[in-house]
């Protein structure tokens, strides 16, 4: 075909399609009702769901995770686009991070030797990053396929980003399953849960995000 | 006037992201041209339908990923990167073709976007040490795109001869300036 006869067929398919905002907004929304799913029916709620709703720790834990999601929604919306920065979304993630991180610090700085430990590992220490990654893989395939519908040119990074906003997701809607309530808790073991997906996505992203 | 034509395309792009055929048909040729001496001046002067070929995907690209520009950057990166992230695909997939020492020359000497007065001056300096038949060759094939057998012809020889000056030259730059850094 000649390039003249292309460009004349393509000016005539002009139709405005979907932008990538609504497109990620539809992989979250599908994302966070499966990871809901799961937490019905594998996970069940925390012991004391609805009373939890009056707790500050766990708009605590809300937040913190929504503002993950955030963060990764931010990157992933530039990186899915030609020539796109993560710059904006990592530097909330990071302060975010650095931010809690000092809190939490300094809660485990002032207590008794003896609560230290309880106080970071909680109860659930040993299934709580991988519940989150569990929970944050229906949403990362489907985000990582309207990525690939996009036009992303750094793959890794992108991949990256798509974890982390499902990542965030994620650890907003184990939430309503986990009863942990220490911030130093929160700071390692929620973190790890949102960062492991966005390793694998920055692992997957060279190969499954590229397009023709 | 690098200035006015990054106006004039991120004005078509964005009439043709909301469904002005007219303003698409007009930003597709404008790209198909540009795109055409990008790649042709980054392969080999043998992959002539390979050009075209890849100027058609590109073209294709943009326009089924033209939701993926943002009004709010400048077009001409976007565009550039949609370019580059093709080129290098192409690449990835026919690794034989690739002939790395002339692209990583052509790389930083033929960067239209970025071709200021300054740079102009740096490529005259850089290209004052070859003769002056071979500095003719270097920028008519490098950076105005032309085939061998064009510029050998400006400069009186034959294509295969031109093609074995252009390596001599291009080496010679190499050697001269790998390793100096100003």
């Amino acid at each position: 075909m000649k390039t003249d006869d292309l460009i004349e067929a393509l000016s005539l398919d002009v139709t405005p399609g979907v932008g990538v905002r609504p497109r990620l907004a539809l992989a979250a929304g599908i994302g966070a009702a499966v990871a809901l799913v799961l937490v019905v029916l594998w996970l069940g709620f925390r012991p004391d769901y609805p009373q939890a709703f009056g707790k500050p720790m766990f708009w605590m834990k809300a937040a913190y995770a929504a503002l993950f999601a955030l963060a990764g929604f931010w990157c992933v919306e530039r990186l899915s686009r030609p020539a796109g920065s993560g710059r904006r979304g990592l530097t909330l993630a990071l302060a975010v991070f650095g931010l809690v991180g000092a809190i939490s610090l300094w809660r485990w700085m002032g207590a008794e030797p003896d609560a230290r430990m309880p106080l970071l590992m909680g109860h659930s220490w040993r299934v709580c990053p991988r519940n989150i990654l569990t929970l944050a893989l229906p949403m990362l395939a489907l985000t990582l396929i309207v990525v690939r519908n996009l036009a992303p040119t750094r793959l890794a990074l992108a991949g990256a980003a798509a974890g982390l906003f499902s990542g965030g997701v994620a650890a907003l809607i184990y939430g309503l399953h986990c009863p942990e309530s220490t911030m130093p808790f929160v700071t390692v073991w929620y973190s790890l849960g949102m960062i492991a997906p966005a390793a694998i996505g920055a692992a997957l992203g060279p190969w499954v995000l590229r397009w023709r | 006037m690098a200035a006015d034509l990054e106006d004039r395309l991120k004005a078509l792009m964005v009439r043709g992201q909301a469904g002005d055929a007219a303003a698409w048909r007009e930003l597709l040729s404008l790209l198909g041209v540009r795109l055409r001496a990008y790649f042709a001046r980054r392969m080999d002067a043998s992959a002539g339908s390979d050009v075209e070929d890849l100027v058609q995907e590109t073209l294709l690209a943009v326009h089924r990923r033209r939701m993926t520009y943002d009004p709010a950057q400048p077009f001409t990166a976007w565009a550039h990167a949609v370019a580059r992230y093709k080129l290098i695909d192409h690449w990835r997939r026919n690794r034989i073709r690739q002939h790395v020492p002339i692209d990583d020359v052509a790389e930083w000497l033929a960067e239209p976007e970025a071709e200021s007065a300054s740079t102009r001056g740096d490529l005259d300096r850089v290209l004052s040490v070859l003769p002056d038949k071979q500095q003719k060759l270097v920028r008519d094939v490098k950076i105005e795109g032309l085939s061998l057998a064009e510029a050998g012809a400006r400069i009186g020889i034959s294509e295969g001869a031109a093609k074995v000056s252009l390596h001599r030259a291009l080496k010679a730059l190499i050697a001269r300036n790998s390793g100096v850094e100003d």
